[in-house]
Formats: C-alpha cells, sequence, structure tokens
C-alpha cells in the first residue's frame, strides 16, 4: 500500500494539508503518516547580571536545562494535539489507515528518514511564523522541496474540491515525469487535464504534442496550450483566471548558484498562484 | 553554496539578535577589566589585550566552531608569555602569537580536535581548577604590599558584584562595581592604583604591522616553545569551553573549525598587535547566561570592547585596580568546580589523583599544557591498570596426570603481561601443555613476547606446547580493528 506523508505544524495550513492529503488518500486507497516536528525553542532569559559565582556552571547548567525542560513538555503537549487533530479530521474524511509521528530535530533531516517509504509529501505553503506575511513562503517549504525527493503537494490555504488541473510543461525532466505520473495516477484520472508551454521552441513544442498524446492515450480530457510571455506571470495568470484546481510542475530545474543570484522559477510560482502546486523534482 | 548553509548562516548570526546583541555589551563590560589584567599578567600594555581581545572575538565569531563560546585575551595564554615579554619584548611576543595561530590551524587542519576525547572529565575539572588558581594567584601582586584601603575597596566590589543580582539582573553587577569604585576614588581622590599606572591603553581603532623582529632561525627558536605552549593549551581551553558551551545549549559544535577559527584569530591577532588568545570559560558562561546563543553575540562583545575602550579611554584610565581585582577574583570564583573538592572523597582514588596531579602540575610550572599532560599520561596509565586486570588464568589436569590445558580469557597487552606469565605452574612435571587462548585478547607485542616466553619455558622443563586459538585471540593485535569490513567483528571480539 502506497504511502503519503502529511507535514503538519498546528498553523492554518495543516487543516489544509489534511484535507489535500483525505482527497489524495481516499482517491488513491493509500495510508496517510502525520508528521509534526519540534523545533528546538530557545527558553528566553533575562538574566544580565554578568557574574558567574560559586558552582556557576552545574547551576547554569540546571537552569538551563529545567527552561528547555519545560518548553519542551509544553512544545510535545501541544504536537500531541496538534497530530491528534490531524488524525480525526483525517478519519473523518473517510482515510482509513492514518499513523502519526512526533519528533524532535529538523524538518527537514526527519522527513528525508521518514519519506523513504513515502510516494507523496503534504507541506502547506507556509508554516507557522511566516503565517503573518501574505505571499511569503514558508522558509522550510524551500527546504523540504530542495531536499526532498519525492513528489510535493504544496497545499493552498484552503482546500478546494479538484475538478481541473494544470501541467506546466517545460519539456524539461522533470515535467516530464510529471506526466508519466499523471499517466498512471489514480488521484487525477477522470479530471480535466491542460497542458500548457510557454514560448515557441519547437522541440518543447514537439515534447507537448508527444505528452499530450501519452494522456489522452490514458484517457485524459487534454486541453493544449501554448502561450507567450514571462513564464512564471503566466503560468499564474492561467491558473488563477481559468479554474485551476491544482498546478503540476517540475521543481527546481535550475542549478542553485543560479536560483541563489536570481531567485527560483518554482518559489516565484508556488508564491504567486493562490492554488495548490504538485512538484516533480 | 546552498540552501541549508545559508539558512544555518542566518540561524547563527541573526536567530536570535535582540539577545545577543544584549548579551554581548554585558560580555564586553566584562572583557575590559579581563584584558586589562591579563595583559598585566603578560607584562604588557592594556592595549596589547584589549586589541586581541577585539580581533580575536570578532574572528572566532566569524570563523570559529562553536556559535556563542567567548574567545579573547586570556588568563591561561597569558602566564605563558611572561618570560618571552620579559627578555626579548613585545616584538617577539607579536611573532609568537602568529606562529601559534600558524600551529592551530595545522592542527585544526590535522584534525586534532579529535584528539580531545583523550581528555577524561578529570582532567577537565583539574584544568579548569588550575585555571582559576592562576588567575587568582595573578592578583596577588595587586593584594600585597598596598595599602588597607585596597583591601577594603576589594571587599566592597566583591559585595556589589554578588549582592547587587538581588536587587536588579538588568544591570551587568561587575559593571555597577566599576562605576561606583571608579566615582569614590575619583570624589574623594582616593590614592589606589588606576589602570593608567599599568600602561598605555588604545586610542585608535587597530592597524596592521609586521612584527619588528629579525626573520632568522634565532628567532623562531626563541618563539617556537612559547608558540607551541600558546597554541596547545590555547585549542585545549578552546575544545573544553566548547563543550562547556555544547553541554550548556544542547547543540553541537565543529571542533576542527574551532581549532582552525582560533588559528586564524590568533594569526591575525599577532599582526594588529594584540597577544594570542583563546576561549574563555567564564566569559562564555556569562554570555549564555545572559542569553547570548549565535555568533553575533561573540561578534558585538568584540566591537562593543573597542569602542567602549576608544570612545571611553579617558574614563577607563581612572578605573582602579581595586575593582579590576574584584571582578578577576568573581571569575576565578565561578571557574572554580566547587563540587570537585567535595567529590574528592566520593570519586575513585585513580581519578582524584589525576585531577589534583593536573591541578599541582600546572600551578608549579604555570603552563597548563604540562598539566594537562600529566593528566592524561596518568589517566591512561591508571586505566591501563585497571583493565590489567581484567583477565584470568584457569587449568585442568589430564586425567593420568601428564598433561595440563590452561585456559586464559580477558586482555593481554603489556600490563598484564606479568600477571600472565606468573599464572603458569612450570615447576609442575608435565609430557604436554594446551594453552588455550581462544577467549583471550592479544592487544600488543608485549604479551606475544610474555606468551613465547610461556611457551620457551614449558618446553625447557620438557614439557610438548600446543596454543590453541591463536588466530581468534591476535586478532585485536592490529592498530586499527577493521571493524567497517567485518560487520560481526565486534560480536566476535566480544563472544570469544
Amino acid at each position: 500500500m502506497s504511502k503519503i506523508i502529511a507535514l503538519v505544524d498546528g498553523s492554518i495550513y495543516s487543516q489544509s494539508v489534511c484535507d489535500h492529503a483525505a482527497w489524495v488518500a481516499t482517491r488513491k486507497g493509500s495510508s496517510v503518516e502525520v508528521i509534526h516536528i519540534l523545533g528546538r525553542n530557545e527558553a528566553a532569559q533575562s538574566d544580565l547580571s554578568g557574574n558567574i559565582g560559586l558552582g556557576a556552571r552545574s547551576k547554569l547548567m540546571d537552569e538551563l536545562a529545567e527552561l528547555d525542560a519545560q518548553s519542551a513538555r509544553l512544545a510535545q503537549k501541544r504536537g500531541r494535539a496538534i497530530l491528534e487533530d490531524a488524525e480525526s479530521r483525517l478519519i473523518d474524511a473517510g482515510v482509513t489507515d492514518v499513523t502519526t509521528r512526533l519528533r524532535n530535530g529538523d524538518l527537514v533531516e526527519e522527513l528525508s528518514a521518514a519519506e523513504v517509504d513515502a510516494d507523496l509529501v503534504i507541506i502547506g505553503k507556509r508554516g507557522e511564523a511566516a503565517d503573518f506575511a501574505k505571499q511569503h513562503l514558508g522558509s522550510n517549504l524551500e527546504r523540504v522541496v530542495r531536499s526532498c525527493k519525492k513528489p510535493i503537494l504544496v497545499a493552498s490555504r484552503e482546500f478546494q474540491p479538484v475538478k481541473q488541473f494544470m501541467i506546466a510543461f517545460d519539456g524539461g525532466k522533470s515535467a516530464i515525469k510529471a506526466v508519466e505520473h499523471i499517466k498512471q495516477s489514480k488521484v487525477f484520472a477522470g479530471l480535466k487535464c491542460k497542458l500548457l508551454t510557454v514560448g515557441d521552441k519547437p522541440e518543447t513544442k514537439r515534447a507537448l504534442e508527444g505528452a499530450a498524446a501519452l494522456l489522452r492515450e490514458a484517457g485524459y480530457e487534454v486541453e493544449v496550450e501554448i502561450a507567450q510571455g514571462q513564464a512564471e506571470q503566466v503560468i499564474c495568470d492561467t491558473s488563477n483566471d481559468e479554474d485551476i484546481d491544482v498546478l503540476v510542475m517540475g521543481a527546481y530545474g535550475h542549478s542553485r548558484i543560479r536560483n541563489l543570484i536570481i531567485g527560483s522559477t518554482t518559489t516565484a510560482m508556488v508564491q504567486s498562484c493562490h492554488v495548490p502546486v504538485l512538484l516533480f523534482r | 553554496m546552498n540552501t541549508d548553509l545559508i539558512t544555518s548562516l542566518r540561524q547563527d548570526w541573526l536567530g536570535n539578535i535582540r539577545n545577543d546583541l544584549l548579551a554581548g555589551l554585558v560580555v564586553a563590560l566584562a572583557l575590559i577589566p579581563e584584558a586589562i589584567a591579563f595583559s598585566i599578567i603578560a607584562g604588557v600594555d592594556p592595549k596589547v589585550g584589549l586589541y586581541a581581545s577585539f580581533s580575536i572575538a570578532v574572528i572566532t565569531a566569524i570563523v570559529g566552531g562553536r556559535p556563542g563560546m567567548i574567545s579573547a585575551a586570556t588568563a591561561a595564554t597569558a602566564v605563558l608569555m611572561v618570560t618571552l615579554v620579559k627578555v626579548h619584548g613585545l616584538e617577539y611576543l607579536l611573532a609568537a602569537t602568529v606562529l601559534a595561530g600558524l600551529l592551530q590551524i595545522g592542527a585544526g587542519l590535522l584534525k586534532l580536535g579529535n584528539a580531545m576525547r583523550f581528555v577524561s572529565r578529570s582532567v577537565i575539572t583539574g584544568f579548569v581548577n588550575a585555571l582559576a588558581i592562576l588567575i587568582f594567584m595573578a592578583q596577588l601582586p595587586e593584594l600585597t604590599g598596598v595599602t588597607t584601603l585596597t583591601y577594603v575597596m576589594v571587599a566592597g566590589g566583591l559585595a556589589i558584584i554578588y549582592l547587587f543580582p538581588y536587587i536588579t539582573t538588568a544591570i551587568p553587577s561587575p559593571l555597577v562595581t566599576i562605576v561606583v569604585l571608579t566615582g569614590l576614588t575619583m570624589y574623594f581622590g582616593l590614592d589606589v592604583r588606576a589602570v593608567q599606572d599599568m600602561g598605555d591603553l588604545p586610542d585608535t581603532l587597530p592597524i596592521f604591522l609586521l612584527p619588528d623582529i629579525p626573520l632568522n632561525l634565532e628567532t623562531l627558536k626563541i618563539i617556537f616553545p612559547v608558540s607551541a605552549g600558546v597554541a596547545a593549551v590555547g585549542l585545549l581551553e578552546s575544545l573544553m569551553t566548547a563543550t562547556i558551551v555544547d553541554d550548556l545549549t544542547d547543540t553541537e559544535s565543529d571542533k576542527n573549525r574551532e581549532c582552525v577559527g582560533q588559528g586564524i584569530a590568533n594569526t591575525c591577532t599577532g599582526f594588529i598587535g594584540g597577544m594570542a588568545g583563546c576561549a574563555m570559560i567564564g566569559q562564555s558562561m556569562i554570555n549564555v547566561k545572559s542569553g547570548g546563543r549565535g555568533r553575533l553575540s561573540t561578534f558585538a562583545a568584540g566591537v562593543f570592547l573597542l569602542f567602549l575602550i576608544v570612545v571611553l579611554g579617558d574614563w577607563v584610565k581612572q578605573i582602579p585596580m581595586p575593582a579590576l581585582v574584584a571582578i578577576m577574583i568573581m571569575v576565578s570564583i565561578g571557574t572554580f568546580s566547587w563540587s570537585s573538592i567535595k567529590d574528592i572523597r566520593d570519586h575513585p582514588r585513580s581519578s582524584s589523583i589525576v585531577m589534583l596531579s593536573t591541578v599541582a602540575v600546572t600551578v608549579m610550572t604555570h603552563n597548563l599544557a604540562y598539566g594537562v599532560l600529566t593528566g592524561v599520561l596518568l589517566s591512561g596509565i591508571f586505566f591501563a591498570g585497571k583493565i590489567a586486570q581484567v583477565f584470568r588464568v584457569t587449568s585442568k589436569l589430564s586425567k593420568d596426570g601428564r598433561a595440563r590445558t590452561y585456559t586464559v580469557e580477558g586482555q593481554l597487552f603489556f600490563a598484564s603481561s606479568p600477571d600472565f606469565t606468573a599464572a603458569f605452574d612450570f615447576h609442575e612435571v608435565l609430557e604436554r601443555v594446551v594453552i588455550d587462548v581462544t577467549h583471550a585478547h592479544i592487544w600488543d607485542i608485549s604479551s606475544i613476547a610474555a606468551l613465547d616466553m610461556v611457551v620457551v619455558k614449558f618446553r625447557r622443563e620438557g614439557a610438548e606446547v600446543e596454543i590453541i586459538g591463536m588466530n581468534e585471540a591476535s586478532e585485536t593485535i592490529v592498530d586499527k580493528l577493521a571493524i567497517h569490513d567485518k560487520p560481526d567483528a565486534i560480536e566476535r571480539l566480544m563472544g570469544h
């Protein structure tokens, strides 16, 4: 049985992540593992006395350990509550096989250990800390997207029933992988598919026709569009204007150095589209 | 460059801005008296220690391996420089500082940070106790042959340091001590020594300069012993402090990067006229206690320090020595591991001997490196002595009484070889002797030689000797147990 990983952090996106997970899991019949990671929260202190007295080291050690223990216990309690909420939401939505996992540590490290036997990872567009700024992506998202080897579904703020999805097709390796995945996918089966390409390179066009044929063969109703303009802008406008419910695309095609300097297309896109984005490496 | 690196850089520098800046300020205020005091220990102008503290703090903040650890001019390294400064002068000290830095970079690249595992807990306790004693002893010149007024002021200063936090912990109490004692001295025109009597303070930002010394073998001979000592002591204290900060903050640090970082800091410091330093246990604890966690705290401490000195230099000059002495006594008391005194009774005698020898050798030689070396050697010997007891020889006589089988189990190495040889009865008349070493571990050449000796002795008595299980037993004799290519090697070693 296939497994989906849903990453929740107690932010407003957690519910949406669960709903997205429930959608995929019920269509595909897979199990869901809900994961919550407790990061380190530095306990606040305000002792600026600047002196060290008898047994300073062990005393300081005890104080710090006690502060950490308190905040850890609190975080643990909260983490369990978040996971219980998520679990009951998934079960209510009809998912039968739900497991939860609560871990201490770094999100990316823990995920890379957990993702091995999963075939989809679902994460919210923004995390707990970044909720205040609209269109500002959670710093964890980009790290997860870069490190994760499985397809990632980036959940939008609220789950909408999916009727139509769009593949942003650039002819690259990960885009072709996306098409192949969808061809066999039970999740997307029967939905309306739009294939969008920006630019008019002849080899991309050929690849596009191939992809369209492949999807039609699999029984999809496919609409092909070749648009001109700045790729991110066009893809975004199309997805926002045309009732697209899920955007599918390859992730991070360029080298990291380039991304560092000019910013990555993927990040920009996930940011400006208001729909969930399914990313393939 | 990758995103994880950037994330961790951002976390190290900007993860804790407010607390880091505040803690940096508290540390800077505590660093000023220390840097001055340690310059005085080394016999140089206060500005040498102050420039060093600025530059070491700022550079280790950037290139060090332990965020939140404070490095600056220290007592541990200062005591090693006294003779060099006295005999050859400041320029040689600067050259020695550069060389010490280069040695530390080399040590870091050779990954000598990993050797810290051989420094046992008892040695570390001995180190901090010895350090505390050295810091305290360095205050004695200021406390002998002085007026009663000085004692009164030191006592008053200590009272403020320890009692003021009961009123508020929002202002560093050492700062209050300095302000109050300086104010009193200036107001009443008290006759005590002040910082200005100890030498020049910096009045400008540090500038790059090459040490003015002849570059020849003669110079190297003069500075190398000092550099090597400073490099070793600096790394020891830095790595110990890093471990302490690791424990306090429950985070990891990169020890080899720390070695290289200390080296770069010292090398650069020598070129701007500062003396060698290393991480400071007391200051790092003050930093953590004040909420400092990131690299920014160390960086801020260095920058604030220089700013305060350059801007407030005229006031800093007026600080009376008793105020500094009081602060250094506080640091000494805070550094000393008081529980270790109680532990002397409870801990195994061998570990107490290690701790006390480390302290004794350091206090006698004024060189922490010798103390630590003594401690490490002693703990190695004690350990070997203990493990040498983990072995036994049992034997069984055959029914006809003409053959005996000796079964050897446990650890055979240089320390257990004499007992091993003594376990055989060569006076028994036997035709045949079987020595079964399947369940023994032969660790070195000494034990092989001992075994050979036993065989030869039995032969001389006319017995035929057979050794069983030699292959299994001697698997441990190679220098590196090749665990990785034989996954079950550990089981085999432990099991047989």
